[in-house]
Order: structure tokens, then sequence, then C-alpha cells
């Protein structure tokens, strides 16, 4: 009958734990290919192995070896500069960071406002709805230089496309969230006598909290997905979407940078999903634990 | 009103200062008639219904299923409209009487909030209706008391039996110290062990309290123990048939259930149910049941 409320720190430790072992794995997969289809491994200009097959894919131009990659984020970003590339990158993260941070507050609090306001007003639901879901059929590929020609190439139409990004799954979500609670639960309150902000804020805002979160989880990665779409085609001087582009143009010189730019962008992005999933944590203590996603 | 009952005594329930005189029935319905659906196809879920409730009263509704009774607490609680007839509660119009809070409502599932601990479930209507936090406390604390839950009040309602959570019900409803208690099936869906002991329950607190209760149920033994008076329903239209004076000794216990004129009282209303029955199967209609357009017609 009773319900396992509280989270024990053991099973926090494993989720560590197997985490690790998740990126372990990918490395060892990552160099056993290598080492059976990747280019001849040379130390001191001798040969000291000879992979059996040669796949095209192993190559070193297209998949370097994975400390290749780690020994190049300690050089400097480019020859005679200061800046390591690890450095470099992770300043690009996080103006990165600032701009998808933004439009994923931006986003969530409008999708928030929107659905508050759906749930409220049939009349206003009826009439915003399919233009709501009709926004999200445009690729942000295409609106991302319309954003940018009628904003210029600054910060702000960064964050206007990673909010466009993110205020969709929160708005449907939420207008989920707030009609969730059981019809009875709206009539005890009518038996009350309570206002609309009263069923407001005591019954729909709490019980559509795990509707927001499962959004949450998924606008968080969209923010940075925005952010960097924003960058790289618009023309942005800083940020990871400049890094990734710039990069991707030396790739046959140095692939090594854009592959420590995506896991740079790789590790922001579950970082920030992290956060998300430790504020639903807190956030949720002491409710059952069915059905989160 | 009701049999010879004990004092009111220990945990005060009724607010003082109640509108009205103290000879007033709590509940008046005079000629109340329920229709549901459209112009072209209504279904007559209730007719002429006259019943009047005194102060201190324990009254059940009970009818095969379809008859209106849920649909005639809901009215008598405001959460849906009369199409003919008023409906008075405490000589005011149900509206009013809502707005005033004038009564507690318990529904089949105890609708408990998973985020709220046991204690704050109980302390919601406090909330809304402004009473600060130190009587809320108290408030809280006295009615986990009252229904014997002290020990859970930090508990989630999800962490209780299904019993526990239907007290907590209880608990909320009799929280802001309302006149009038309605109950819609409460204990349908306990099982009977532990309906019975709920059953007990339930007239310790009416007994303590003296709170006027309108009871909702289908088990003819559960209308017999509980209640002042049963009136009995019957279906489409729903109406009240016949209404059963039960003059059981109080306080009721085992014994009361063991006790000949409870198995007599038990034959009247089963019978009183089965005339109901046959005079309603002759105006059968093939229409849907009313109670369930209404409950799934319900607020959205």
């Amino acid at each position: 009958m009773t319900v396992q409320t509280a989270r024990p720190r053991r099973t926090i430790l494993r989720r560590i734990v197997s985490f690790l072992v998740f990126i372990v794995a990918v490395l060892v997969v990552w160099e056993a290919f290598k080492l059976l289809a990747g280019d001849p491994i040379f130390v001191d200009g001798e040969k000291i192995w000879d992979p059996p097959l040669t796949v095209w894919l192993a190559t070193d131009v297209n998949l370097p070896h994975t400390w290749v990659i780690w020994n190049r984020t300690l050089a400097p970003v480019t020859s005679g500069a200061k800046e390591s590339l690890g450095g470099y990158l992770i300043g690009q993260a996080v103006f990165t960071m600032r701009e998808s941070l933004t439009g994923f507050a931006i986003g969530g609090v409008l999708g928030i406002a929107l659905a508050t306001l759906f749930v409220h007003f049939r009349l206003i639901e009826r009439a915003f709805v399919p233009y709501v879901v009709a926004s999200q059929t445009i690729p942000i590929i295409a609106l991302a230089p319309l954003i940018m020609f009628f904003t210029g190439h600054n910060v702000s139409s960064v964050i206007i496309i990673a909010t466009y990004l993110c205020f969709f799954p929160v708005t449907i979500a939420m207008l989920r969230g707030l009609r969730s609670p059981d019809p009875r639960a709206l009539e005890l309150m009518r038996s009350y006598a309570a206002s609309r902000r009263a069923v407001l804020w005591k019954v729909r805002f709490p019980a559509s909290l795990p509707y927001l979160f499962t959004a949450l989880k998924i606008t968080a990665t969209a923010s940075i997905v925005g952010a960097i779409v924003g960058e790289g085609p618009g023309g942005m001087q800083e940020g990871l979407g400049r890094a990734l582009m710039f990069f991707s143009q030396q790739y046959a010189i140095s692939p090594e940078k854009l592959w420590a730019s995506i896991f740079v962008t790789a590790g922001l992005g579950i970082l920030f999903y992290l956060a998300v999933v430790g504020a639903e944590q807190w956030v949720l203590r002491g409710r059952p634990q069915a059905a989160f996603g | 009103m009701g049999a010879a009952r004990p004092p009111a005594g220990g945990i005060r329930v009724n607010a003082t200062g109640e509108s009205g005189a103290a000879d007033q029935p709590v509940v008046r319905l005079t000629g109340v008639g329920k229709t549901f659906g459209a112009m072209d196809a209504p279904v007559v879920a209730l007719a002429d219904i006259n019943l009047e409730i005194g102060r201190g009263e324990f009254v059940s509704l009970i009818g095969p299923s379809g008859c209106g009774k849920s649909t005639l607490l809901r009215l008598i609680g405001d959460l849906t409209d009369a199409t003919d007839g008023s409906v008075e509660v405490n000589g005011k119009p149900a509206r009013r009487a809502r707005l005033d809070r004038d009564y507690g409502m318990v529904f089949q599932s105890p609708v408990l909030f998973d985020w709220r601990t046991v204690e704050d479930n109980v302390r919601l209507p406090l909330e809304l209706f402004g009473h600060d936090r130190a009587s809320q406390d108290r408030r809280a604390s006295e009615m986990l008391e009252l229904v014997g839950l002290t020990e859970f009040a930090k508990r989630h309602p999800y962490e209780l039996s299904g019993g526990m959570q239907q007290r907590v019900a209880i608990a909320r409803a009799l929280a802001f110290s309302p006149s009038l208690l309605l109950m819609d099936e409460p204990f349908g869906a306990l099982d009977e062990m532990t309906r019975e002991r709920m059953n007990s329950e339930v007239l310790s607190i009416w007994e303590r309290t003296g709170i006027t209760v309108v009871f909702v149920t289908h088990s003819i033994p559960e209308a017999v123990f509980l209640s002042s008076r049963v009136a009995v329903m019957s279906a489409r239209p729903g109406r009240v048939t016949r209404i059963v004076e039960v003059d059981l000794p109080r306080p009721r216990g085992l014994e009361t259930r063991e006790s000949p004129r409870y198995f007599n009282l038990i034959i009247e209303v089963r019978e009183a149910l089965r005339a109901g029955d046959r005079a309603g199967a002759a105006s059968e209609a093939t229409l849907a049941s009313p109670e369930r357009t209404a409950a799934e017609g319900g607020i959205g």
C-alpha cells in the first residue's frame, strides 16, 4: 500500500555510475573500431599496429583517436594564440548557454501564459491553437534567416529562435496539465465557492507540474539547438554555433576541432537536461513516482 | 427531527450564529425537478421532489441506479441547477448557501491532492476562506483527531488505505464547521468490513458534532443503520416514493445490526424500493440513465 517516495541517495549514485559506464563504453567501442578498421598507428615514426580492415569511416580524418581530440583541446586554438581550444570552446558554450537559457525561460513563461489563457477562455483557445500548431510546421532553418533579417545579426534574434522552439511543447503540455484535475476536484472547489484564481493556484497549477517538467526536459535541449541554429547561419561572431560552422570548414585540416566542439555542445545539452531533472526531483518531492516522463 | 440522540459534546463543529431559526429545516425541497438534454430530446431525471430535512437529522437517499439520487444531492449543493421548483438550504436559495459555505461535501472518491500532506488537505478549505495560519493548524489537528488520523498528519494521501483517505475527506468537509454534510456514496468503493467500520465512525462523528447529514447510498443496510429517515426513490423519472422512519435506538452499534427491528426496517426499505421499481417499470423509457448523463455532462 505504501508507495516509495524518497528517492534514496543510492539511486542517484547508481545513475551517475551508469552514466560513467556509458561514457567508457562509447570510448571503448570508438577505439575498438579504430583498431579494427582505422589507419595504422605510429609511435615515434614506427608503425606499431596495422588494422586488419580498412573502413573509410574509421580513418583519422573521419574519426580521430579520442586522445588526439583530447590533446587538441589543450593546445592553442590557433597557432600562436594564448587561449587553448578547450578554453575557447567553454567560453563559447557559456555565451550560447546565456542565449539558450534566456530563450528557455521566455519560451517557458510564454507557454505557461498561453496555456493558462487557453484553459480559461475556450474561444481564444479555438481561435489560436491552430496557429500555434501551424507555427511549428515551419522548419526553424527556414525561419531563422527571416528573423535575422528583421532583427539584425545580434543576440536578440538568437533568443527569438530559441524561444520559438521552446514555447510550443510547454504550451501543449501545460494545457494538458491544467486540464488534468479530476472533475470532482473542480466540483469540490465549487462547493467551497472558490474563485477561478484559487482553482488555478491550488488545483490546476500543482496538478500541471509533472506535465510542465516533461515539456521542460524537451525544451532544455531544444533551446540549445535553437541558439546554435541562430548563431550559425545567422553569422554571429560568438557562440558554439559559430564554432561549429567555422571548424567544420577546417575539417579536412584538423577534424579534432569539430569533434571537440561537438563534445562540448553535447556536454552543454546534458548539463542543461540534468539541471531540469534536478529541479523536477526537488519540486515534485513527496509525490508518487508514477508515470513522470 | 431525528430520533433521540445523545447531546452533542466534545468537538464543536457547527458554527454559532447560523442563519435561520433553530426549527427551520436545513434543507427544503419544493416541487424540485431536473431535466437534462436538449429541448428536442429531454431526459427527466427528477420530478416533483418535496422533502424537508430538519436540523441534526441524518437522512439517506436510496434508490436504484439512475434514480437521480446523486443529482438530487448535487442540487442541494448547487453543483447543478434545478429546472423546476426551489431548493433552499438554511432558508436561503442553494446558490446563496453554497457561496456562504453552508455545507461540506464528500464524494465517492476521496478527491485528495497528492501534492499536499494529509494535514494540508484538511487545511485546504480554511486556506481558501482566509483563516489565519494558527487557526488552520488548530482546526486541522482537531479534525484529524476526530477521524482518528492524528499520527498520519504528515503523510501523503497515496500512502493511506482507501478507508483512511475517505476519513481525510470527511475531516476536510467538516473543517470549516458547515451546518450540513453532503455525502455521495462515500463508502461505495470500500470493502464490506471497512464500510461497516466507517459507518460506525460516521455515526459517532454525527453524534458528537450535531451536524445535519444527507447521505446518498445504494446499500439498504447502510441506509437503515445510519439514518433517522430513509428517503426511498424510484427511477424514470426520479421521485421520492416513500420515507421510512428509522426508530432504532441510539447510540447504534453491533447489537443494532443484530436486532430484529433492524431486519424489519431493512425489509421495509427493500419492499418500498420494489414497489417504486414496479411503478417505475410501467413508465420505463428506453432513454439512457440520467445519472450517467449527470456524471458525464458535469463541469469540465
